[in-house]
């Protein structure tokens, strides 16, 4: 099983962080308040953020090391990265947005995966659309296609479901929950509604002002409400 | 009707030319400015600024001395140019192309900066993490998005590189059928005596050019921008 190990030290947007914690397989939620720290961690994960100290570990891949001056670049990490607001080519169609990550790395096209995965999140009629014709629930699921598609080692998702209203949250959580049943890559999931992790969490990390207050199950859930 | 004589087909011929291929050559070199322009954070960046720049606010003829100065066969880069890729500027039609894209730079750079500026480079970060290398992800991600602003920049460097008249004429001079473009040809004319008739034809000929130049940049532009807008 593949174990993301995470203990770095950052100083950022005034926020002190000094986070550590194991997420295995299932679904890890990075559960805390906004600025509790949440996108800095993700983002120091997938490697758009350099961490002043500490370490970052996928399975046996050491991603950032300070004492060993390590730090993969984030396109050789192999992480998908699902943005709260989607972040979707607009130049691009669906179907070049989900291949984009394939295209990249210059795997040969796998037209059986392409297919599983655009009928599990139930966008397999709008591959010819622009971005700009899709509704906001119908972006987020393209945009975690375009992360599995990519077939990454592990999987953020930082607030996906943020920017959409609650009939297209409730759209989205059924899709996660089977892609975390059914997919065998981990995730991370940040997210600051109980309710939401509730759902689909395996493992809480709750964060608050940077630091990891608590660690466990979803029995540490018990007092958010 | 407009029925042009040999030389002035010659004069429009190399006109076009002349501005095509200042464009043509302009081009990277604007995209790679504009770049360093939006995103570079570097000491000397304004007199980078202030020097692409120059040739809008210098006059043309300042323009074109410096250009002989420098180009010219005895020239510190016109020689070093000749003994290496054997490349002439001086009193050639490659020095009037020299001379329109020189002239042409400022306005082919700043709408590629802006568009440059305007890009979301969160999308470059997604980019990245599905794993586009920095070069990949600029030639697919960040060129096609400031496409509408390389297109408008075109239009400009390649109407100003059409129109160029001081900074040719200073540095090329105008010789029939090497460096005599339409502006230069126009202005010969004028100052022979039944030379009217030529010009007028000429200046027809320069309007139509401006006019296509102007319609197809409108037709790319919305190309580009519908592109991104809709289906």
């Amino acid at each position: 099983m593949t174990v993301l190990s995470v203990e770095i030290e950052k100083q950022f947007g005034g926020l002190n962080i000094a986070a550590r914690f194991q997420a295995a397989g299932g679904v890890t939620a990075l559960f805390g308040p906004s600025g509790a720290g949440k996108t800095s961690l993700v983002n120091m994960i997938a490697g758009l953020l350099r961490p002043d100290r500490g370490f970052i570990t996928l399975g046996d891949t050491i991603l950032f090391d300070a004492t060993k001056t390590i730090n993969v670049a984030p396109h050789r990490r192999q992480i998908g990265y699902v943005f709260q607001e989607g972040r979707l080519f607009p130049h691009l169609s669906v179907r070049q947005n989900l291949d984009y990550g394939r295209r990249m790395s210059g795997r040969p096209r796998d037209p059986t995966d392409f297919e599983r995965i655009a009928s599990l999140l139930g966008i397999a009629h709008l591959l010819q659309r622009r971005p700009r014709m899709l509704s906001g629930g119908e972006r987020q699921r393209v945009a975690i296609g375009r992360a599995l598609l990519m077939q990454p080692r592990l999987l953020l998702l930082d607030e996906p479901l943020a920017s959409l209203d609650a009939g297209h949250k409730g759209e989205i959580l059924p899709y996660l929950v089977r892609l975390r049943d059914e997919a065998a890559i981990p995730m991370v999931y940040v997210s600051h509604i109980a309710a939401e992790v509730r759902q689909i969490a395996t493992t809480v990390v709750r964060l608050d002002e940077g630091r990891v207050v608590a660690a466990g199950g979803l029995e540490l859930l018990a007092d958010a409400g | 009707m407009l029925e042009l004589s040999p030389a002035e087909w010659t004069a429009v011929a190399l006109s076009l030319r002349i501005a095509l291929v200042a464009t043509a050559w302009a081009l990277p070199f604007g995209i790679a400015i504009g770049w360093l322009l939006a995103r570079g954070r570097f000491w000397g960046k304004t007199v980078l600024d202030g020097l692409v720049h120059l040739p809008l606010v210098l006059p043309p003829v300042v323009t074109g001395y410096l250009l002989l100065i420098w180009f010219g066969r005895k020239g510190a880069i016109g020689a070093f140019l000749y003994d290496h890729f054997g490349v002439v500027f001086a009193f050639r039609w490659t020095g009037a192309a020299l001379a329109s894209g020189v002239m042409g730079f400022p306005l082919l750079v700043r709408p590629i900066r802006l568009a440059l500026e305007a890009i979301d480079r969160r999308l470059e970060d997604a980019a990245a993490t599905l794993g586009a290398n920095p070069a990949l992800a600029f030639f697919t991600v960040t060129l096609p998005l400031a496409l509408p602003g390389i297109v408008a920049g075109l239009l400009l460097c390649f109407a100003r590189a059409l129109g160029e008249f001081g900074a040719t004429i200073t540095f090329v001079s105008n010789i029939p059928g090497e460096t005599q473009t339409i502006s230069a040809a126009i202005y010969t004319f004028l100052q022979i005596p039944d030379g009217d008739a030529a010009a007028g034809r000429l200046v027809v000929v320069a309007i139509a050019l401006s006019l296509a130049a102007l319609i197809i940049a409108e037709w790319l532009g919305r190309h580009a921008s519908a592109r991104f807008h809709g289906e």
